[in-house]
């Protein structure tokens, strides 16, 4: 056997009626930073018949450690991350229909996005795109592939409506104010091994297996890991999965963004009611190496040309862009 | 001695509840889904539920990074 996915087929859970299952499929996924370009490149080259990656942002010079779909030419004709990813996934597999989509993922154009798809594999970088992404996979009965990492921390968890637990179920609520990637860093290795559970549930499900609702974690630099069987997380009473009142994609819990008319600046106002920590966020920012000025009232931080205040009721001004994805991107990067 | 995460962790205090481990690794007021021996533990007991020596608990705190 010389062809293609020869080694895939030989694979006795695959084989060669399986590699026809993912020629068939479609595949969705949230995001074209470090987890969506490792997911995206494993789903490309093992044959998955059609790929959409959907990203807001440009690549820039501190992506390229990770994000491994991306080179210097990207970052020095600054690339927004979607087509790059797109040119270099055609590249690798010229077999698969692959669609990079330069594009802000909403609560307006999730449905859109994912119509007809087999899979969506989380890459966001914020838990309200998660959400909004997890309402829209319950609503449809599309497999939702949860992954999240920050340091050398990841976990990951396998969304199957109807059967398994949803996101919400295991959250909850909102979370405000972690560490992210851009506060706290990240190493490769851990990006790379949510993206391994992640696409080997992905695999599992489209070859037609069932996958175990296991709630994964590990710490890669502190050697620890865990798994947690998290079926009776699952509640009836969840405004997603259970009562149907898909909240997330519901008008008053999205973020609202706005350019300030004639300002160069975006306002972002948090669907989160609760105060923020003001003088918590300030730490984690000047530990990122932001320089960061405080008041009572409110905290701001410069990088680059840009400039973020921060007000206690949530709401953050971005000076430097009109541009609305831009400046959620910048928020979320910083806040969470 | 607990073992945390896989990994054997020395809990020094006598008596403890889960609130005071999860302090002890500044997740309290983090979302974390905590199971004790096998059991998930709701977070309303967090407060009362005492550890005892060779627990086995797994911890794991939800990131937003990507």
């Amino acid at each position: 056997m010389t062809g293609r996915y020869s080694r895939q087929e030989l694979f006795a859970p695959i084989g060669p009626s399986g590699q026809k299952k993912l020629k068939e499929a479609r595949a969705v996924i949230i995001g074209a930073g470090a987890l969506g370009t490792a997911s995206a490149e494993m789903l490309v080259r093992a044959g998955v018949g059609s790929v959409k990656i959907a990203d807001r942002d440009y690549v820039e010079w501190s992506n390229l450690q990770r994000q491994q779909l991306y080179t210097e030419d990207d970052v020095k004709k600054e690339m927004p991350k979607a087509a790059a990813a797109e040119r270099r996934l055609r590249s690798i597999n010229s077999d698969v229909d692959v669609t990079g989509l330069v594009m802000d993922v909403t609560a307006e154009n999730i449905f859109e996005l994912i119509r007809d798809a087999s899979i969506i594999v989380d890459a966001a970088d914020n838990f309200e795109t998660r959400l909004i992404v997890n309402d829209a996979a319950v609503k449809e009965g599309i497999p939702f592939l949860y992954g999240a990492c920050v340091g050398s921390y990841g976990l990951t968890f396998t969304v199957v409506p109807g059967s398994t637990p949803c996101l919400h179920c295991l959250l909850d609520a909102l979370p405000i104010g972690g560490a992210t990637c851009d506060t706290a860093g990240i190493i490769s290795p851990a990006v790379l091994q949510v993206a391994v559970f992640q696409v080997t549930d992905a695999l599992k499900l489209l070859t037609g297996e069932e996958c175990e609702p296991v709630l994964r974690s590990f710490d890669l630099w502190k050697n620890e890991r865990s798994e947690v069987r998290a079926a009776s997380l699952k509640h009836d009473a969840c405004p997603s999965c259970g009562t149907k009142d898909f909240p997330f994609l519901s008008y008053e819990n999205q973020t609202k963004a706005a350019v300030l008319c004639g300002r160069n600046t975006v306002q972002i106002r948090s669907s989160i009611t609760k105060e923020a920590d003001l003088e918590a966020l300030a730490g984690q920012l000047r530990q990122a190496g932001l320089e960061v000025a405080a008041n009572p009232y409110l905290i701001s931080c410069r990088s680059d040309d840009m400039k973020m205040v921060l007000f206690r009721d949530g709401r953050a001004l971005i000076h430097g862009t009109n541009d609305i994805a831009r400046a959620k991107s910048i928020y979320h990067k910083w806040i969470g | 001695m607990l073992q945390l995460n896989g990994k054997d962790v020395k809990w020094k205090k006598d008596t403890g509840t889960i609130q005071d481990l999860l302090a002890s690794y500044q997740l309290e007021n983090k979302i974390v889904i905590v199971e004790r021996n096998k059991e998930i533990i709701g977070k309303e007991r967090y407060h009362e539920v005492e550890l005892c020596d060779r627990d086995v608990i797994e911890i794991v705190h939800f990131v937003g990074g990507g």
